[in-house]
């Protein structure tokens, strides 16, 4: 550990940029070092989590008993409009590229990201989007309150607010898109020597074909609501059938984007559960290469599956059997995923550390999420279903359950590397068994209600829909308290948790990260490690099976 | 490019903390929000947009002044040079991306959406019985009077125009290459007034279009079509041009070297880029 630490001290020489490393709020500011900017994107991610928690917490509360409670109608709307925004594009996205920009160039031996400076803006123009999509609250008319998807005619017809949105999702882009050169640029050209693609840490294969993903689909959203902003204000006729338009056209664009942008908020969860599976199983990764191959399987077919979101749109037989069948396909890969963690867990020397706990809840619920999907893929079923809560139930099982405890899973693996402590165990289970629970009994309710027709985005529903709301929103209200356990767990690691960490605090950790001091020291791998340090690190797993 | 065992500079350069991001946040979100109040009426919104122009502009020549002198300083090894071509190739494919959307909505629209209008069906019959499907569509479902842009003429010229300006910019790379810097300086003079006069001619197109021919934004799905995708195009030759203009001032300070000229290389990818957009705008938009 302090060889690491005196090799950063011995290179100092060149450009002399680490004098100018500044304090206080310019440190924050002017930040070129991967891991302080890693640290405001996660930061960035959990003030939009609570954001999108509350307002999440404000529909449950108005849900608790049908009638209108304690919003009109128009706010209910843009709340769940806003929440969706805020959770994909402010929590879930950032946290994922903070996590590739504090962990990357530690896995795989670079000294930061390909190009540090905009790797800053990447992340400096997700506040201003927010600031955005928050002062839209406040203008005549209010924020967008079409859902997330903003769906012509009545994303054209909307307020200032949806110009807001509109301007908003243009700085995520932008956003995304430096973010994702980065990380692609990082990956493919900063790994130390003797770590070949196939070498990589799983977690750096599933960040580099979700940042492709992102390159690919975001600027296909920048050109969506671009057409959404001329029909809105210069006259266009895009999404308009009175100029041979048509509205149908924004969702077919809309969800080009979409449906791949569902894999980048599961793939680099799939990650993050590989990396941590194997270590706490004390076993290499089951099937690494066809994990791969999966991984790029999912993003092609991710490309070829946007219709079965329209298929009560209307569109012909044929069309419908080709995306029905092409999203039950993608079943395979994600099957040939879970079946790989659990092979990898089998005969495996199993502990039930916090971050191996949210990682098999993950594999677990994640399932759950995937088959609702299946169950939703039958077009002729979707046609029931479209629409309803058992929707809302899915991808909340795949978003919360999947994406969501999988970054909780990497908070709780890596905060040992990042503040140089061991968070306190016993809170760390106790926040997942909360977690878990109350997930459940938020989200379980939820099929059953949109199986029995209830449809979502509605502030007020028929009575027979209200135990199982009730149950719902008093699920919500449990699972957003025990967040704070998890805000309270990640300041007391900080301030010094149950103890300082090695290195290596778990046993079975075999990636280049661990391979550093704890705390991880502001600069690493200034210079390449050499092969065998890369080799010592990929094979100490085996060695240690052996021995 | 470098993926397996590739090069790896003894010190990969790593810039010091700096200003430009955050500025190019604030320029940004002035952007955002002065467009945003500006097109519903709010006159704040026009002061937001000037200062945020204002400030991106002095945001890129302050960050690319940086690169600038980080680059003349021998600071950017081979390894930085690979992270280049890798990020200007990210970049141009997310670019073709975002034109992917509007060719979608062309396709979409020409294929899919005027047809099933036009079919004879009751919709039609009952709310817009003098519709006829065609492109471009001379009877819209609003009653639309406009002409459509020929093809020949303007657009015939202007697709000479950045053919040739292709090859100027080949022939001024040839030039840097062969340390013909005299070469090198004209190619490159020419390539840009070539641009130049591009832009300028599609103004003129545009105002003709807009004035002679009553093709407005509001000349329903083509008027739309039209305007998107050869408005952002333009929009991209302006930049391409600005850039090129960076590049021979570059030139004329004796930069760029037989075997390092990333920043050329990145603008000729950027130029040939926009080129190939306007084939097939050309082709998909004008002739078909």
């Amino acid at each position: 550990m302090s060889t690491v630490i005196k090799a950063a001290d011995t290179v100092d020489t060149h450009g002399g940029h680490h004098a100018e490393h500044h304090a206080g709020w310019a440190r924050w500011l002017y930040a070129t070092n991967h891991k302080d900017i890693g640290t405001l994107y996660l930061w960035f991610a959990f003030a939009m989590f609570i954001t999108g928690g509350v307002m999440a917490l404000g529909i449950r509360a108005e849900l608790f008993q049908p009638g209108l409670q304690f919003w009109q109608p128009e706010f209910f709307n843009q709340l769940t409009t806003l929440h969706g925004i805020i959770m994909v594009f402010g929590a879930i996205m950032p946290a994922f590229t903070g996590l590739a920009n504090w962990m990357l160039p530690l896995m795989l031996g670079a000294p930061d990201m390909a190009f540090a400076r905009m790797n800053n803006w990447s992340f400096w123009l997700l506040p201003p989007a927010a600031a955005l999509l928050l002062i839209s609250l406040f203008v005549p008319g209010g924020a967008a309150a079409g859902g997330w998807t903003l769906y012509p005619p009545l994303s054209a017809q909307a307020g200032m607010g949806m110009d807001l949105a509109i301007f908003s999702i243009h700085l995520l882009g932008l956003s995304s898109i430096m973010g994702s050169i980065n990380i692609i640029t990082t990956i493919l050209n900063m790994r130390a020597p003797g770590m070949t693609l196939l070498k990589m840490p799983l977690f750096a294969w599933t960040s580099l074909v979700t940042a492709y993903l992102l390159i690919a689909v975001a600027p296909v959203l920048a050109g969506a609501v671009t057409m959404l902003l001329t029909d809105r204000h210069f006259g266009t006729h895009f999404f308009n059938a009175a100029g041979g338009g048509d509205p149908v056209l924004f969702q077919h664009i809309f969800w080009f984007f979409g449906h791949p942008e569902v894999y980048i908020m599961a793939l680099p969860a799939f990650g993050i559960v590989s990396q941590i599976i194997p270590t706490f199983a004390r076993k290499p990764l089951f099937g690494y290469v066809s994990m791969v191959y999966a991984t790029c399987s999912i993003a092609i077919l991710s490309f070829m599956v946007w219709g079965h979101h329209m298929f009560s749109v209307g569109m012909p037989a044929t069309a419908q059997l080709f995306f029905m069948f092409l999203t039950m396909l993608i079943a395979v890969p994600t099957g040939v995923k879970v079946f790989n963690w659990i092979a990898t867990m089998w005969q495996g020397s199993l502990t039930f550390e916090t971050p191996m706990l949210f990682a098999i809840g993950f594999v677990c619920l994640f399932t759950v999420g995937g088959f609702s999907g299946l169950v939703l893929s039958i077009a002729p079923v979707d046609t029931q279903m479209h629409d309803t809560y058992y929707v809302v139930a899915h991808f909340h099982y795949v978003l919360v359950a999947g994406a969501l405890f999988s970054l909780f899973a990497a908070v709780y693996y890596w905060l040992p590397k990042w503040t140089g402590f061991m968070y306190h165990e016993g809170r760390g289970k106790l926040h997942f068994w909360w977690s878990m629970v109350w997930f459940n009994v938020t989200f379980f309710p939820m099929h059953f209600l949109g199986l029995a027709g209830m449809p979502r985005r509605i502030p007020d529903y028929a009575l027979q829909f209200t135990d199982f709301n009730t149950v719902a929103s008093v699920g919500a209200f449990c699972f957003g308290l025990g967040q704070l356990l998890f805000f309270y767990n990640v300041i007391h690691t900080i301030r010094g948790g149950v103890g300082p960490a090695p290195a290596s605090p778990w046993e079975g950790g075999n990636t280049l990260e661990w391979e550093v001091a704890s705390p991880a020291p502001h600069h690493t791998w200034e210079s390449p490690p050499d092969i065998e340090t890369v080799r010592r690190g990929l094979i100490a797993q085996a060695v240690e099976e052996k021995a | 490019m470098n993926v397996e065992n590739g090069i790896h500079d003894a010190h990969y350069y790593v810039p010091p903390p700096s200003r430009w991001p955050i500025v190019g946040s604030a320029a940004l979100f002035l952007l955002g929000l002065g467009a945003a109040l500006s097109i519903n009426q709010v006159v704040l919104g026009n002061w937001a947009l000037l200062a945020g122009f204002a400030i991106l502009f002095w945001m890129l020549t302050g960050w690319f002044g940086d690169v600038v002198r980080e680059s003349e300083a021998g600071q950017y090894g081979q390894q930085v040079d690979y992270s280049f071509r890798w990020g200007m190739s990210w970049f141009i494919f997310s670019e073709v991306m975002f034109f992917a959307a509007f060719f979608g909505a062309l396709f979409y629209t020409r294929v899919i959406s005027v047809p099933e209008l036009g079919l004879a069906g009751d919709t039609q019959r009952l709310l817009w019985p003098a519709f006829q499907a065609g492109w471009p569509l001379e009877t819209g479902p609003k009653a639309a009077d406009y002409a459509a842009m020929h093809p020949l003429g303007l657009p015939a010229i202007n697709t000479a125009l950045l053919l040739t300006s292709g090859a100027t910019l080949t022939w001024a790379h040839w030039g840097l290459l062969q340390q013909k810097r005299r070469v090198l300086s004209r190619g490159l003079a020419a390539t840009i007034a070539l641009g130049v006069l591009f832009l300028g001619l599609q103004a003129y197109e545009y105002h003709h279009a807009w004035t002679a021919l009553n093709l407005t934004l509001a000349s329903g799905a083509y008027g739309a079509t039209f305007y998107l995708l050869t408005g952002f195009h333009g929009m991209h030759v302006l930049v391409g041009t600005l850039i090129l203009i960076t590049m021979w001032l570059r030139v004329q300070r004796g930069h760029f070297t037989p075997m390092q000229h990333f920043g050329f290389e990145a603008a000729a990818w950027y130029w040939h880029f926009v080129d190939v957009v306007w084939l097939l705008l050309f082709v998909l938009v004008y002739c078909l």
